[in-house]
């Protein structure tokens, strides 16, 4: 199908830099999902693939072919949007159909084409109704529906779960992927939401302050972060930081969080000269344990969320949280030792944030 | 439940009340005009003040349409109003949108400028119009009437379709443009049709405006070919008396195709008049 290359892209809004040299490319049928906080430069980068901002530098191609200077027209692209953008004086019929009845298909073919997309999206009973007619999930797959009927090269996605409701949410995420799976074409999906760039992606675009912060598959983001921006965004419980640093006992170099010992780990390359250094622990990779080697903690609070228990801690002066899907007997203010294992210690850079690994 | 139902209906005649107050006040000159229209001449000033006079007549009407230029006059205006706020409406139309939908070097001094003109009292700039319309054969036409009106109203008419526009969510414009179509189709296709109402108010506010119009009317034009109502009604005040009977039966003629005109447009007025003010 299509590919979808972008180098060098940069985007200002006059002395503002929004996107500040993005490189990325999206393979042929891929769902690449382009996730962050607010202001990031997501939507603006959707935006320029779709060709509705010129970009101030670089190059964007779809299909192999530069599309720079291409009106969206011409792009051959299908974008949903967020508030869906449903045309407010035309049928569900007429709003699917805009599109060939703008290049002047027969009325045989675009009657099979809105039928088509109908029967697939649930939409038959709905075709003459007008979008104030609809609820927020049909207007929706409406929307949905008026993409695909177009059979268009790339389908672009802006935040089109933002309005709906947690379980419709949940229900239209798997449609979303569904649908994919079906018409196998390359999507670029933006949203702010983690969990829906977990579940949705093949490869996960993290985008922060205008540049791209790492790419790769849901789980690759999720275990081995780039920087301490990733850690954090991606997974809910968030990853616990806590500020540590290397010491040498006993020849024996460790990690030490206020003045217990947290883990036995070699110090990694990139190492600030004062051996400060922040670790990243995520919550359910801690365990509760008993043996003399654990740390000891003191419960703050206990919250049991059916599925299992977030436990808050403290250690050292410095809090952090515990998930685990048992559901232990402990209580406020108790003293109770934890395990962590050194595999499951991330190191950052106190000061950049960047991710120290150690020089293999 | 009775003592909350009675307050309830207190509260609503008193409501009521108020609004036939207003309205009778509002439309009392408009009746006492239609009354003096149909009051022959003779009991004009002799029964003194009346509600409806003892015995009516349509002579002043006949009088009017057949003894006067009146019929000349109605028909100017008729042209001139129109062709006024169809004009009007399409450059304003065309700058709104440009004023809402896109960003350009000098937007904020145009709309500056505009602002402006909207300052200067219409008496103190009748002159230097008049020494620029003479030479370019401007004055006692029609056209002359139209070109100054449109000017006058274009600036105003422009921020009241911004306002139009602005609450048309831009991403419908991008949906289309994705479909398929320019920026041109799209404003024809998708926006246009959602601005209706903007555009009939427009029209309604600016025929208002040009119909009515006095000044200009007065100042620019001599000779009757291109004199529009207004300046006809005058006329029937002459150095000894006022002839009130004909100049009130004329300009109960002159409301006629006013309210015909609000009549057409009235059901999507409201809707107008309101919807810039909230985003859509």
């Amino acid at each position: 199908m299509t590919t979808i290359d972008i180098r060098g892209v940069e985007k200002n809004f006059g002395p503002v830099s929004v996107l500040k040299g993005i490189n990325l490319s999206v393979a042929s049928g891929e769902f690449v999902v382009l996730v962050g906080p607010s202001g990031c430069g997501k939507s603006t980068l959707l935006r320029l693939i779709a060709g509705l901002e010129d970009a101030s530098a670089g190059e964007i191609r779809i299909g192999g072919r530069v599309v720079n200077d291409l009106p969206p027209k011409d792009r051959d692209i299908a974008m949903v949007f967020q508030s869906y953008a449903l045309y407010p004086h035309m049928t569900v019929r007429n709003n699917m159909s805009y599109s060939l009845r703008l290049k002047r298909t027969p009325k045989k073919v675009i009657a099979d084409a809105v039928a088509k997309a109908g029967a697939k999206l649930g939409l038959q009973s709905l075709e003459d109704r007008k979008p104030r007619q609809l609820s927020g999930g049909q207007r929706q797959r409406v929307a949905m529906g008026r993409a695909i009927v177009r059979k268009p090269k790339a389908f672009l996605f802006d935040e089109p779960l933002s309005n709906l409701d947690a379980r419709l949410r949940e229900q239209m995420r798997f449609e979303i992927r569904k649908l994919h799976r079906e018409l196998g074409a390359t999507s670029v999906y933006v949203t702010h939401d983690q969990i829906e760039a977990m579940t949705m992606a093949d490869r996960i675009v993290a985008m922060n302050g205008g540049i791209i912060q790492q790419v790769g598959t849901p789980l690759q983001l999720y275990d081995d972060p780039a920087n301490r921006f990733v850690a954090e965004f991606i997974g809910s419980p968030a990853m616990n930081f806590l500020d540590a640093w290397f010491v040498s006992a006993d020849g024996a170099p460790g990690l030490q969080v206020g003045d217990q010992s947290i883990a036995k780990l070699a110090p990694p390359a990139g190492l600030p000269a004062d051996g400060r250094v922040t670790i990243g622990i995520r919550p359910e990779r801690i365990a509760i344990g008993g043996e003399t080697e654990s740390i000891g903690a003191r419960v703050e609070l206990v919250e049991p969320t059916g599925v299992g228990t977030v436990v808050h801690l403290e250690v050292g002066g410095q809090f952090l949280k515990l998930f685990t899907t048992d559901r232990p007997r402990i209580a406020a203010d108790d003293l109770i030792h934890i395990d962590i294992n050194s595999d499951d210690v991330r190191l950052f850079h106190p000061e950049t944030g960047t991710r120290l690994r150690h020089a293999t | 439940m009775r003592p909350v139902t009675l307050r309830h209906a207190g509260y609503w005649t008193f409501h009521y009340l108020l609004v036939a107050l207003y309205v009778i006040v509002a439309l009392f000159p408009l009746f006492w005009m239609l009354k003096v229209s149909v009051t022959p001449n003779d009991l004009l000033y002799t029964e003194g003040v009346r509600m409806w006079p003892s015995r009516t007549t349509i002579d002043h009407y006949t009088s009017v349409i057949r003894n006067t230029d009146f019929p000349l006059f109605f028909l100017n205006s008729c042209i001139v109003s129109a062709t006024t706020s169809v004009c009007t409406t399409l450059v304003a139309a065309a700058a709104g949108y440009a004023f809402s939908r896109f960003q350009f070097r000098g937007k904020a001094a145009i709309a500056g400028l505009l602002l402006v003109t909207q300052m200067f009292p219409l008496v103190m700039i009748i002159a230097p119009i008049f020494r620029l319309f003479a030479p370019l054969g401007l004055t006692n036409s029609l056209i002359g009437l139209i070109v100054i009106y449109t000017t006058f109203n274009v600036p105003f008419a422009s921020f009241l379709m911004q306002s139009f526009f602005d609450s048309i969510p831009k991403e419908l414009e991008e949906a289309a443009m994705i479909d398929g179509a320019s920026r041109f189709v799209a404003l024809r296709q998708i926006v246009l049709p959602l601005t209706l109402p903007g555009i009939a108010a427009t029209l309604g506010f600016v025929f208002t405006a040009a119909w009515s119009e006095l000044l200009f009317a007065l100042m620019l034009n001599s000779s009757s070919n291109a004199t529009t109502f207004p300046v006809g009604l005058l006329s029937f005040v002459s150095k000894f008396s006022v002839d009130f009977g004909q100049m009130t039966a004329a300009g109960i003629l002159a409301l006629l195709p006013v309210c015909i005109f609000f009549f057409l447009i009235q059901r999507h007025l409201v809707q107008g008049l309101t919807a810039g003010a909230v985003k859509g």
